[in-house]
């Protein structure tokens, strides 16, 4: 089995902004990729770009092996395609199971509503936040919302999730459940794009790293070694961390 | 010459016409509200010049700020009690609210004032000037360029005042200006009201040319849509090209298809516009 | 209680044409006709969330299409489906142009559609008889027996709208409707084809009012452009569902009767004015019944007009 994702060449322009600049890297199935960069690097955008969101200045995106830039939003979530977003957006005014049974009735397939209610009922109590079902989506807590996003996305039955930081603006014991539940999310065989800023979330799932820069892939490789990589170390982890690394103190 | 002519016509008229809109487009392109009640204000406008004529003796062009000052009172207490309460609201309650308001306010005008047309006629009118050709009558051209100047004294206020740069800072971004200390709701109200004003100002001016009467308030509705999507929405030099370009496809428009269609020549041209350049001739929003 | 409450005025409705004068049978036939223009509105307006203005629009190209239609020797009921046919197709062409706008600009060219169509009917004088109108041919049959009729036929069409209006509410079309009205972006990332669904929406909203505007002219046997294409055919039913509560079953159809009420009394009594007080109604509605009737917790106000 080839690459799942594979993006060739990729380059987004905004006017005079060179967004992301001859992107290319490819996923393979199964694996969970932390992308990590400085903010403004391209990691967004590069997630808008693959799932269509923006359109693609020049290069092309291939998934399982078909190209998919050119592609609707709603077609790519089709094809197995799911992602996360920075600033949750649920359906205001519907209940949590109905935001949820609403990924799994279009692009996760399912045929009748009702059985979309009932999938979706096994998502909220795998994120656990099957209490909340029939609350409304808008008197969630942050936290709450972003394990929605995920009962969600797992609801459109993905093979491909992109996860856009989902541990902004959480405590350090709902950070701890968001990684269990991510983990159990690679034993279902869901391929993991994590875009990250806390590095020891990256370093603890993810078995390799890409970086991005000024919109460029500046490193890409096993964690433990892209970490150290100089370049990456200047442009993003600060001369601090560097310190830190040399004292022997490990990870901030 | 007869392009030359029909040419100058078009532009006599979209002079009058940039008038009639600039108070619609300012307030849909500020408070994000479509005012229905715009036509209605300008035959306020109208009929203030008229009655002003016949029992004062006043010339039209001489009531511009009667019209004004009545159309500023109607304006700023129609925002304070209505509009107002429901600026954030989604386009479905702002227009149909004003659509409620036009209902009144068009009945109580047909009451008051009867649904006959009626018209300013000077007792010493100002005759044609001719020149090269092409005629114009005197009257028209006055009013056009009445028109143009009361436009251009918007601008001119829109760009030198402090007022003036709230309302276009509003325009560009409300909450930024609201965090830099521009009182929102009061910006509001004035820009409704300012509006309020252009359209009794150009009432006034108009009362020469076009018959009055409260059955032609939906007519100057009609046109002012058509100037603001095709000038762009918010701007004066949007309203001016709009007004502008209305006119003269008017005027050819009535040469090829008869005047009968003119009207409906410029809501075609709306909906293409709508379809393929929303944002309207002049591109991108101006921002004065 | 809320099926005994339907029976009910199922029953009544059935029975109103025996027990009923002429005046009253032919305001009940434009109840029904009120609730069908509602509960149409509804699928692009209340569900989908995009405010049209095309109803007239769909209503007059309906009612010339079967005019048009019937003039030409079709029997009467194909007539209505060739109506009700062409304003969906047309409906269709013109969703897949305007759909892609938003707020003011859909609502705008929407209501200038209407405008237009008026105008090119009015001109196409030799097909529609312009502005002379156009006469259709009478039904050979009594006045009571023609009010009978048509009051049932209307019935059928009102079933058939609020059947369809019920279908489309509890399965997944309506609920992708809902998705696109409340976050239209997050609607096609879940993998709802908005660009298809709104068009459907569309479509529904000028099929059944076609047909309405068929039955319109064969009921009342001369139509003209401004009286079909009238503006007012694309304001009322907002009003009604706003006055009911949007995107419901019952509330486009409480609206419609409610409507048709304030609009009998208002006319009797304001007759020089009852276009200013419907304007004041309106100005009412939307600020002390925002949500509509149904909307409103009886509870709490019985509670607060107590204290």
């Amino acid at each position: 089995m080839g690459p799942i994702l594979q993006l060739k060449g990729v380059t987004r322009q905004f006017g005079g902004l060179l967004a992301l600049n001859d992107v290319s890297f490819d996923l393979q199935p199964g694996e969970i990729v932390g992308l990590i960069g400085p903010n403004g690097a391209g990691k967004t955008t590069l997630v808008n770009m693959v799932t269509a969101v923006y359109s693609l200045t020049k290069g092309k995106i291939f998934f399982e092996g078909k190209q998919i830039n050119g592609m609707k939003p709603h077609e790519i979530s089709r094809m197995g395609i799911a992602r996360t977003f920075q600033m949750v957006q649920p359906f205001p005014k519907m209940t949590v199971l109905e935001n949820v049974a609403a990924g799994a009735l279009f692009a996760g397939g399912v045929k009748t509503l009702a059985k979309a209610k009932e999938q979706a009922m096994e998502h909220l109590q795998f994120v656990r936040l099957a209490d909340f079902a029939q609350s409304s989506a808008s008197a969630l807590t942050l936290a709450d919302r972003k394990r929605l996003e995920l009962a969600k996305s797992l609801a459109m039955n993905p093979r491909l999730l992109l996860l856009d930081e989902v541990n902004a603006g959480l405590s350090n014991v709902e950070i701890n459940r968001a990684m269990e539940l991510i983990r159990s999310l690679v034993e279902r065989g869901i391929t993991i794009l994590l875009i990250e800023h806390l590095m020891k979330v990256v370093l603890a799932l993810c078995s390799r790293v890409i970086v991005l820069h000024h919109g460029q892939l500046i490193a890409e490789g096993v964690s433990t070694e892209v970490v150290r990589d100089p370049r990456v170390v200047e442009a993003y982890l600060g001369s601090r961390f560097v310190k830190r690394q040399q004292k022997g103190k490990g990870y901030a | 010459m007869l392009i030359a002519q029909i040419l100058v016509n078009g532009l006599v008229l979209g002079g009058l016409y940039a008038c009639i809109a600039v108070g619609f487009s300012l307030v849909w392109g500020v408070l994000n509200v479509i005012n229905l009640l715009h036509g209605s204000f300008i035959v306020i406008g109208s009929y203030a010049a008229y009655f002003a004529y016949i029992h004062l003796g006043i010339h039209p062009f001489l009531s511009v700020p009667i019209a004004a000052a009545i159309l500023f009172v109607i304006g700023y207490s129609f925002q304070a009690g209505f509009i107002n309460r429901v600026v954030a609201a989604p386009v479905l309650t702002t227009l149909t609210l004003t659509f409620g308001l036009e209902l009144f306010v068009n009945n109580l005008l047909i009451i008051a004032f009867k649904a006959d047309y009626r018209k300013v006629t000077l007792e010493n009118p100002l005759g044609v000037l001719t020149l090269a050709g092409i005629t114009v009558p005197v009257d028209r051209l006055a009013a056009m360029v009445m028109a143009l100047l009361l436009t251009g004294l918007l601008f001119w206020v829109l760009n030198a005042s402090r007022v003036g740069r709230a309302i276009v800072a509003v325009r560009m971004d409300r909450e930024a200006a609201a965090l830099m200390g521009v009182k929102v709701k009061k910006i509001y109200a004035l820009t409704f009201g300012i509006g309020a004003v252009m359209a009794g100002a150009a009432g006034s001016l108009i009362s020469l040319i076009y018959p009055i009467s409260p059955l032609n308030s939906i007519t100057f509705l009609g046109k002012a849509f058509v100037i603001c999507v095709l000038g762009g929405l918010g701007s004066v030099l949007g309203a001016m090209v709009g007004g502008l370009t209305l006119g003269v496809l008017e005027s050819f428009g009535a040469l090829a298809f008869g005047p009968e269609h003119a009207v409906t020549l410029s809501f075609i041209t709306l909906i293409l516009f709508l379809l393929f350049r929303p944002t309207g001739i002049m591109g991108k929003k101006g921002y004065e | 209680m809320r099926r005994i409450l339907l029976l009910l005025a199922l029953v009544g409705v059935l029975l109103v044409p025996m027990v009923g004068n002429n005046y009253i049978i032919r305001l009940t036939t434009i109840m029904m006709l009120y609730c069908v223009l509602a509960l149409s509105w509804n699928f692009i307006g209340g569900l989908t969330g995009y405010p049209s203005f095309a109803t007239a629009a769909f209503f007059g190209l309906g009612a010339y299409a079967g005019a048009i239609c019937q003039g030409q020797g079709i029997p009467m009921y194909l007539a209505w489906i060739l109506g009700a046919l062409m304003a969906a197709v047309f409906a269709a062409g013109l969703g897949l142009a305007i759909l892609r706008l938003r707020g003011h600009y859909f609502a705008i060219a929407s209501l200038v559609v209407a405008d237009v169509l008026r105008e090119v009917v009015n001109s196409a004088t030799k097909l529609t008889g312009g502005g002379m109108g156009f006469n259709l041919p009478v039904l050979k049959m009594g006045i009571d027996t023609q009010t009978k009729l048509f009051y049932y036929l209307m019935f059928i069409l009102a079933i058939l709208t609020v059947v369809s209006a019920a279908y489309v509410n509890r399965h997944r079309l309506g609920f992708g409707l809902r998705c696109i009205k409340q976050n239209e972006d997050a609607a096609n990332m879940i993998g709802i084809n908005a660009t298809i669904y709104k068009t459907v929406a569309f479509t529904l909203s000028a099929v059944f009012v076609g047909w309405a505007g068929a039955f319109y002219a064969s009921w009342v046997n001369y139509i003209e452009p401004g009286d079909v294409f009238d503006i007012l055919f694309s304001v009322k039913p907002i009003i009604m569902v706003l006055l009911g509560r949007a995107g419901t079953i019952s509330g486009p159809i409480i609206g419609a009767v409610i409507f048709l009420f304030m609009e009998e009394l208002v006319w009797r009594n304001f007759l020089t004015f009852h276009a200013g007080v419907l304007g004041l109604i309106v100005v009412a509605l939307i600020f002390y019944l925002p949500d509509g009737v149904l909307a409103l917790n009886f509870r709490r106000l019985l509670a607060w007009r107590r204290n």
